[in-house]
């Protein structure tokens, strides 16, 4: 979760997918599993999601550094807390204490923060604590650096009132997304899901994860492909024929089978003019028949 | 509650301050806020944005607040700097209700409050990130100020800030006059409000009216604006030239 410094001025969202959803009576807490050191991965399966009491976690994105120590102070005060007031504390208690360390060691924390947990007061409740501390209590929120590639998808499929089962597909969803496109979010997808029944915890491996653009189904060995159907599976088949068309003539339009691994073969068109120019390429994916 | 400097050294940047805190840069932003007096007090407009750098990243954020009775503040700027400072706004009112006096502090008093704040955080280079405006009616005087980050202050029949300045201020200056009318202010505020979600890129289609009279604050609901694009200059602009834009 270390990220790399660019422009000094430009607030920088460090590695990691952090999102926290409210649902119809409780919050679900997701995040990748990546920490990054540079571009080495130190730590593939890292949790993210950090329990502060019996009902509020805390999603931590940034430095791994601060926001440990960031968690542990407001362990420790919301125990005593607790002790002291005699029953759970509440989530905005456990957020305000967040904020209190971000505001206050603003210049030298730099991490963002995500408070979500349920309590018999207010329910389920979600507060983003950005860098610089300010806290905003939201129906749903996104941190690290892969939430960048999540506003768009939110904003189209984000509504309220969702069930549990709604809500933490979203949520596996939108890490699965954002870890297709950020480098520095990966591995698998945990869950926190906080009601009034308590607290469940999920685990999503990468090989439940849907696929997306241009992902391949992950196979154990090239090997396994050779004895598939396909007869030729490293050769390429071409052929062409001369078209005419009404806006250039004559046309020569070349297909070979490329990507020819899978059993749905692509096919590759390359259409050249008379004068020698490709004017079109276009791929088409054919089914069997 | 000071942690142990996690080594920010690209902060630093006057030689060594490792324990001297000061906000150096804005992290999560309102832009303008526009004020006006009008016949029966002030009205404040701002929208609902906070940016984070570049990216429209919170679009229901807050900006006006009643302070007491008697007056609204509306900021700009670093918005967890604002959030702080209405935590000192609401310890002032509390205190002043605590006497108990029949007395409250009013949008004069609490204008000073603000400026004496802001200008000791600039003198000891750790300012709070925010232009503020502050509006108010007390014993039927109207008031409307503004004090910014380093403590600059003064007070006008309408302020802004932000892009505000640049953009809503000519606009009043040529068309504000005594004795607005509440529609007429209203009016008046969305022309301006419009024009900065036009120029403004930092702006967000989704704001807020605020009015104090005599009688009291209220806050309206949020709500957006609409747009015109449909002029025939629009429609073809590089008909004639080409590659321009």
């Amino acid at each position: 979760m270390d990220g790399i410094s660019g422009d000094l001025n430009a607030p920088h969202s460090m590695g990691t997918t952090i999102i926290g959803v409210t649902y119809n009576g409780g919050v679900v807490l997701g995040a990748d599993s990546r920490t990054s050191t540079g571009m080495y991965v130190a730590n593939r399966a890292s949790d993210k999601i950090t329990q502060l009491t019996d009902n509020v976690y805390l999603c931590r994105s940034g430095s791994a550094a601060d926001s440990q120590i960031v968690s542990d102070y407001v362990r420790h005060f919301l125990h005593q807390h607790t002790i002291q007031l005699g029953q759970p504390s509440t989530v905005k208690v456990a957020a305000n204490l967040v904020r209190l360390l971000a505001y206050n060691n603003k210049n030298m924390l730099q991490t963002g923060m995500i408070v979500g947990g349920w309590d018999k007061y207010e329910g389920g409740k979600i507060y983003g604590i950005p860098l610089g501390g300010t806290i905003l209590e939201q129906p749903f929120t996104i941190g690290g650096s892969g939430s960048t590639y999540l506003y768009g998808f939110f904003d189209q499929v984000w509504k309220e009132g969702m069930t549990q089962d709604e809500a933490e597909k979203l949520v596996v969803k939108a890490v699965s997304l954002a870890i297709a496109r950020d480098g520095a979010s990966g591995g698998v997808v945990r869950t926190v899901t906080i009601n009034k029944d308590g607290v469940t915890r999920k685990f999503y491996p990468g090989d439940t994860l849907p696929l997306w653009h241009e992902e391949l189904e992950p196979k154990d060995s090239m090997l396994d492909m050779l004895s598939s159907a396909s007869p030729e599976p490293m050769g390429f088949d071409a052929f062409a024929l001369l078209t005419t068309s009404n806006k250039q003539l004559p046309a020569v339009v070349l297909a070979t089978n490329h990507y020819c691994v899978q059993n749905a073969p692509i096919l590759l068109f390359h259409s050249i003019t008379a004068s020698g120019q490709e004017i079109i390429t276009w791929d088409v994916q054919l089914s069997p028949y | 509650m000071n942690l142990a400097d996690s080594t920010q050294a690209m902060n630093n940047l006057l030689g060594s301050e490792a324990d001297s805190q000061r906000t150096l840069y804005p992290y999560v932003t309102g832009t303008s806020v526009v004020g006006i007096k009008y016949k029966d007090g002030i009205l404040l407009a701002a929208d609902m944005g906070g940016s984070y750098g570049s990216t429209l990243r919170y679009k229901t954020v807050e900006r006006l607040k009643p302070v007491g009775k008697h007056s609204i503040i509306g900021a700009s700027g670093e918005i967890s700097d604002f959030q702080e400072i209405m935590r000192y706004l609401d310890e002032l009112i509390l205190y002043d209700n605590m006497w108990d006096d029949g007395n409250s502090l009013g949008p004069k008093e609490v204008h000073n409050y603000l400026t004496r704040m802001m200008y000791n955080r600039r003198n000891k280079f750790n300012p709070l990130w925010n232009s503020l405006v502050l509006g108010g009616v007390k014993n039927g005087q109207k008031y409307l100020g503004t004090v910014s980050m380093i403590g600059v202050h003064y007070e006008d029949n309408h302020v802004a800030t932000g892009f505000g300045n640049h953009l809503a201020r000519p606009i009043l200056r040529d068309e504000w006059h005594e004795n607005l009318t509440f529609e007429e202010g209203v009016k008046l505020l969305e022309k301006c409000m419009r024009v900065l979600l036009y120029r403004d890129r930092s702006a967000v289609n989704k704001l807020q009216i605020a009015k104090i009279t005599e009688a009291g604050v209220t806050i309206s609901q949020p709500y957006a604006l609409k747009t015109s694009w449909d002029l025939s200059a629009f429609k073809n602009p590089t008909a004639g030239a080409e590659g321009s834009w």
